[in-house]
């Protein structure tokens, strides 16, 4: 037998203590496909991640395709062999591109020739029927069609290996048979190719090779189904696995069978009449009625995106209907109706509880938020953690949980204000079949002890099967309503999933059968031999980030707008606004001598342009009170015997008051009161200092207009916060959503991920830089007296080395808000407060002189000053350019070192 | 009521739970309150501080060498020997905002009687500098010629004393200090609590509080408060040990008056914040229209260049920034010791334009809730 596809030996992974994955050993042999089953948090994932390169390996050995994945070059050499897809819907995709622009997007970083690309995403849109939505953004697919794309986005190569990570979690039955026939026909096509797969569908298990049963990080056992079940002599699978969980582990109690329903008298909990929900003249819910009586469990089962959530969010109220009417108990639904609220308790399909609290925490704020006091809520809480077995949990943070305990808190969280009716959306999706069940009896006895009114959507057959009642919902339509026995009967056989298949068929004209048959006849030719290789396949990869991000920028009209905006909105203003030309400063007299000679003196004054006369003060008293309310901004006091001792010849002293609150202010007051004293002397040819005349010549801006300086200087802050910002937003941003995987998986090397990243930011800081540059010109009248040419390669320069500061950032960042926050704080005081703009850096003191020359602002500030003002060059200004295009690489190259290519 | 006070406080306290967990956040925080102040404080000291000065002595006299001697910090740097031809690519190349040049034979012309002229190059693209110092140079200078030739001259009969009042010395730290305060109080609450409001909805949170007990208001007062909260004792910490004992700036007016006002003032911010993220549906428009907010709000609110400069249709646009009003309150309340009696009605303005960002920011946070 040929070689295995993949060796995994004695593998540990520890994330801080937790030991995620302990001594596991297995192998994929070529054209087989191997299961990984167990509960949340055996470790499944990270093994997968592991074995796809995704995560750095801590001790034992990999290896795949002949070579170790410690091994960089080998892993380079086979990412392109690979194709992962990791948990979550869509989780590879990127939901505002198109279909085809997933596809080609993975295309290009896999080097393939975009003729190839093409023919293989038509054959691939073919087999999974996808073709009539390739131009639907990802984001507008159903859960199941999600999954596919993400499936077609992963085999856009020949993988020789394929790696799926719970790829029909979440998905309903129907669009999953369709996901494993197409699996089936991907394996008929390339027969050595190795398949790893996790799931928590029993039923899927039964149909791999090898199954891996895991549970804490270890393999309890292995073998093909029949084999476990035979060795453990178990009926079922399910069975077999929980039979070789070691003793204390184990859930001996029998399978849950629901207990009959006691009466709760006969009042209706929930009445739906005619509802119905639009977006625009998409119709999500169509009139769909129903009334479920107190105490029942109502099951809602249906297709992805058949409208289940946006009918649970209306009956919550979280959502007005369009048409029709919701009442509970007789009451309408009234989303202001705030006392209502506390009769429902609601869990949402995502984990809506606050992950950087504990259990206990989350829980305690909810009580008190339904108003439980000190008392009630201990008790409670008590309650609640025994009730749901959380109590060796209760001090852990809620967001570390595994996904199992995660929803049995959300759970104890909806029910804590003993809510009589129950709005669960999907509670258990991707949850392990053990604590599903655990999940189960706890509704059980709410509903039956308690009486509280269940209503519940699920995609579980087997839980279905479980309810009082249930209706399968379709296309925004009821299909049909009853005991899940009967509608298995009418509809299966007997068979609740084949009953939930033949309705849905039925409903879409026999459609999703034929496409299932497509699938599977559908030869997968090669993806073509011919792939790009070294150089040109290194610039695709960039360019392909690059066109994803500027399809991405330009489908968010709204950021695109403040990118651009913001710019001329803060251009216009800053130019206006910032200004060191102070006029009608309002002066006051305190003329304690009333001759013609003081008068004369403060005759200089009013009749500037620049002092605007307030009514005179009084008396000493009231100069310090006109200082002090801030409506006075400057005093001058002529002493009493001021005209007798100019007509003696005396020296006689004036005396200036100014108010020094605002130091900027009372600097360029103090400017012009000494200004206006000295054209006083020199009117009067009153000798000054003998012979000498200080002559000024203002250069470069004659009139001393704060518009030459700041017209220039303004773009160098914007074109500094802008791009950083945003550059920084977009690393951080794939990170959050996940899609930075597709960066760890696929060949994409660091420099070409953020080489690609930064080109289209770069476009934008450029056409920024030629709206505020044409503002500058015609706008504000601050002719362009040097080189356009230099200016413009300096902005290059400069834009550079701030998407390379917002780089830098995003690397040490992991959320989007702290991305934002600290480029904000980081960058704010060099760009704004020391770069030069209000007072020249080379005037500032200590740290704050350090800190502006060492921040590229103040170097492109100077240029731009230069270029426009002084009529500068080249000569003048290389040594400016040689300064910002020091900060390209002391911003870029650490932020490519740290930039992590697997995750820890 | 009652109820809604309960509600308030319990989220009001989670969140706060949760900054104090972030350490990143913390760190930014304290870096900001702490060296962030300090630095911009102490970053000049004088309107006219260690300007770049150069002689083109061709006089080579006790008179020229006494006029270089006078230009001393901290106003100036000591003045740099050039060569006449030098004049041009040494300004080009920003090394001097201000080249004196002295002609030949100054000296000798003045102590003769005869008339003489010293020139004096000023780049005025140093718009805050070049105004304000070519005063200061011009004086400097007359006083140096007046000194050094002493009783050949005579003296100048009217003389003109310039007071400051409220800081006699001029000195930029104490301005700066609370416009740096100012900043930062307004960056940090804006980004605080819009954040968090999105950070709520992205994760779906929000929903789930929606289905409780709880109103809009409720959730936006929590955030409201707890945030402003937040920033505030760090600005109380900032003001007690940054600005009062490291940087020894003077509160003339009523501490108690002045945290109040500040108080009202970060309530503002945060309403600001509110409305920012109920406009932006995503993390990366809430950073665009921070940027376009909180710019002006830092830079055109008096703090960076004064307010009376702009021109009047940007007065009234600026009217509405809060900070306008805050940085007017704080300038009365630390330096002038104004009282309540005086700040009044920036007191008020600030509340109500708080309110009314509030008011418009709860109008919309319904709809941006439904359609998420």
């Amino acid at each position: 037998m040929a070689a295995p596809v993949v060796q995994v030996r004695d593998v540990i992974h520890r994330y801080g203590d937790t030991l995620a994955v302990d001594g596991v050993t297995l192998d994929v042999p070529p054209g087989r496909i191997v299961g990984l089953v167990g509960p949340d948090g055996a470790g499944k994932s990270t093994l997968m991640g592991l074995v796809a390169g995704a995560r750095r390996m801590q001790e034992g050995e990999i290896e795949v395709l002949g070579g170790s994945l410690r091994d960089a070059r080998h892993r380079s050499a086979v990412f392109p062999r690979i194709a992962y897809m990791p948990q979550g819907l869509g989780q590879n995709l990127y939901m505002t591109l198109s279909v085809m622009e997933n596809l080609r997007f993975f295309g290009r970083l896999f080097g393939l020739r975009d003729a190839d690309s093409r023919a293989r995403i038509d054959a691939l849109l073919r087999a999974t029927r996808l073709d009539p939505f390739a131009d639907r953004p990802a984001g507008k697919l159903s859960g199941g069609m999600k999954q596919k794309l993400g499936l077609c986005c992963a085999l856009i190569h020949d993988p020789d290996l394929l790696i799926l990570d719970e790829p029909t979690t979440g998905v309903d039955p129907l669009s999953r048979r369709q996901f494993w026939t197409l699996i089936d026909a991907i394996r008929d096509s390339r027969p050595d190719m190795g398949v790893l797969v996790s799931t928590a569908y029993m039923d899927e298990a039964g149909r791999f090779d090898t199954l891996h049963a895991m549970w804490h990080g270890r393999v309890l056992g292995r073998g093909s189904a029949e084999e476990l079940r035979k060795r453990t002599g178990e009926e079922t699978l399910e069975r077999a696995f929980t039979a070789l969980l070691p003793d204390g582990a184990r859930d001996d109690r029998p399978p849950l069978t629901m207990p009959p329903r006691p009466d709760h008298g006969g009042e209706t909990a929930i009445a739906a009449r005619d509802l119905t929900r639009r977006f625009g003249d998409f119709t999500a819910v169509d009139t769909v009625s129903f009334d479920i009586p107190r105490g029942e469990i109502y099951g809602f089962i249906g297709s992805n995106g058949s409208g289940k959530t946006t009918t649970m969010k209306m009956l919550t109220g979280l959502m007005p209907a369009t048409e029709g009417d919701v009442s509970l108990f007789g009451q309408p639904v009234d989303a202001t109706d705030i006392g209502g609220r506390a009769r429902v308790g609601y869990m949402s399909q995502a984990f809506s509880l606050y992950g950087d609290m504990t259990v206990r925490e989350n829980l305690a704020l909810h009580a008190r938020l339904f108003r439980l006091d000190a008392r009630q809520t201990r008790d409670r809480i008590a309650d609640l953690l025994d009730r749901f077995d959380l109590s060796d949990h209760a001090d852990a943070g809620a967001g570390d949980l595994p996904l199992g305990l995660r929803q049995r808190l959300s759970l104890a969280v909806a029910v804590i204000h003993r809510p009589e009716v129950l709005i669960l959306d999907e509670p258990t999706s991707g949850v392990d079949p053990m604590a599903r069940d655990a999940f189960w009896r706890i509704l059980a006895g709410l509903s039956r002890d308690d009486g509280v009114t269940i209503f519940v959507s699920t995609h579980f057959m087997s839980e279905a099967a479980l309810c009082d009642r249930m209706a399968l919902m379709h296309a925004g339509k009821v299909l049909d309503e009853g005991p899940p026995a009967e509608i298995a009967a009418r509809h299966g056989d007997g068979d609740l999933e084949a009953a939930f298949i033949a309705l849905i068929e039925q409903a879409d004209g026999g459609g999703a059968e034929a496409a299932a048959r497509a699938a599977r006849g559908i030869e997968m030719g090669p993806a073509g031999q011919d792939t790009r290789s070294g150089a040109s396949a290194a610039l695709t990869r960039a360019l392909a980030y690059a066109g994803r991000e500027t399809v991405e920028i330009l489908r968010d009209p709204i950021r695109l707008v403040f990118a651009f905006g913001g710019t001329v909105i803060l251009m216009l203003i800053f130019a206006f606004g910032i200004s060191m030309d102070v006029e009608d400063m309002k002066f006051a007299v305190l003329d304690q001598d009333r001759s013609p000679e003081s008068r004369a003196y403060l005759q200089t004054f009013e009749a500037s342009p620049y002092f605007l006369p307030m009514p005179p003060v009084a008396d000493t008293d009231a100069l310090v009170r006109r200082l002090r309310a801030g409506d006075t901004t400057m005093v001058l006091d002529i002493p009493p015997d001021f005209g007798r001792a100019i007509r003696q010849g005396r020296p006689v002293e004036a005396q200036a008051w100014i108010d020094g609150a605002n130091t900027q202010r009372a600097g360029i007051v103090e400017g012009y009161v000494r200004g206006g004293h000295q054209s006083y002397l020199a009117e009067g040819a009153r000798p000054g200092a003998g012979g000498v005349d200080v002559q000024t010549r203002w250069r470069y801006n004659p009139t001393v207009d704060s518009i030459y300086a700041i017209a220039p200087s303004v773009p160098a802050m914007l074109l500094m916060m802008f791009p950083a910002i945003l550059m920084a937003i977009s690393v951080a941003r794939e990170r959050e959503i996940g899609t930075i995987t597709n960066f760890h998986v696929t060949p994409t090397r660091r420099v070409e991920f953020m080489g690609g990243k930064q080109l289209p930011y770069l476009g934008i800081g450029l056409v920024n830089f030629a709206l505020m540059t044409a503002m500058a010109v015609f706008l504000f009248g601050v002719p362009l007296t040097g080189s356009l040419s230099v200016l413009t390669l300096a902005a290059v320069l400069y834009l550079l080395a701030s998407t390379g500061f917002g780089l830098l950032v995003s690397v040490f960042t992991t959320t989007q808000v702290a991305a934002v926050f600290a480029t904000m704080v980081i960058s704010m005081m060099p760009t704004v407060i020391f770069s030069g703009m209000m007072q020249p850096v080379e005037t500032l003191e200590g740290g704050a002189r350090l800190i502006g020359s060492a921040w590229p602002t103040r170097y492109y500030m100077q240029t731009s000053v230069g270029a426009f003002t002084k009529g500068l060059g080249w000569d003048g200004l290389a040594h400016n350019l040689l300064w910002i295009a020091v900060f390209i690489p002391v911003f870029i190259a650490p932020a490519l070192l740290l930039l992590k290519k697997q995750e820890a | 009521m009652r109820r809604a006070l309960g509600n308030i406080w319990w989220l009001a306290r989670k969140e706060i739970l949760g900054i104090l967990r972030d350490v990143l956040l913390l760190g930014l925080v304290v870096y900001a309150f702490g060296p962030g102040i300090y630095l911009q404080s102490n970053a000049a000291g004088e309107s006219v501080n260690n300007a770049a000065v150069a002689f083109v002595d061709n006089d080579r006299s006790a008179l020229s060498r006494a006029m270089q001697d006078a230009l001393h910090g901290p106003w100036f740097q000591r003045p740099d020997l050039i060569e006449g031809s030098e004049i041009d690519a040494a300004m080009d190349a920003d090394l001097y905002t201000f080249v004196v040049v002295v002609p030949r034979g100054l000296e000798s012309d003045l102590r003769r009687g005869r008339a003489a002229v010293v020139q004096l190059n000023v780049d005025a693209t140093d718009v805050s500098q070049a105004s304000v110092g070519a005063g200061y140079v011009e004086s400097i200078l007359l006083r140096a010629v007046r000194d050094t030739l002493g009783g050949t001259l005579p003296a100048p009969q009217v003389d003109l004393v310039v007071h400051r009042a409220f800081n006699p010395n001029g000195n930029n730290t104490w301005f700066e200090a609370v416009s740096g305060l100012l900043n930062w109080l307004t960056i940090l609450t804006i980004i605080l609590t819009g954040a968090a409001l999105i950070r709520e909805r992205e994760h779906g949170t929000i929903g789930h509080l929606l289905v409780m007990p709880i109103t809009p208001f409720d959730i936006a007062m929590a955030k409201v408060l707890s945030n402003a909260a937040v920033v505030f004792a760090a600005f109380i910490l900032s003001l007690v040990l940054v600005v009062q004992m490291a940087l020894g700036v003077p509160v003339a007016g009523s501490v108690p008056l002045l945290l109040s006002g500040t108080f009202v003032y970060l309530f503002a911010a945060a309403a600001v914040g509110v409305l920012l993220a109920t406009v932006a549906r995503t993390m990366s428009q809430f950073a665009l229209l921070v940027i376009i907010t909180v710019l002006p709000m830092m830079i055109l609110s008096g703090g960076m260049s004064p307010v009376e400069s702009q021109p009047q249709w940007l007065q009234y646009l600026t009217w509405f920034l809060p900070s306008r009003h805050y940085m007017a309150f704080a300038e009365g309340v630390v330096y002038r010791g104004a009282g309540l009696s005086i700040v009044w009605p920036e007191f008020l303005l600030v509340a109500v334009l708080g309110a009314a960002f509030l008011g418009v920011a709860l109008a919309l946070f319904r709809r941006s809730v439904a359609s998420a």
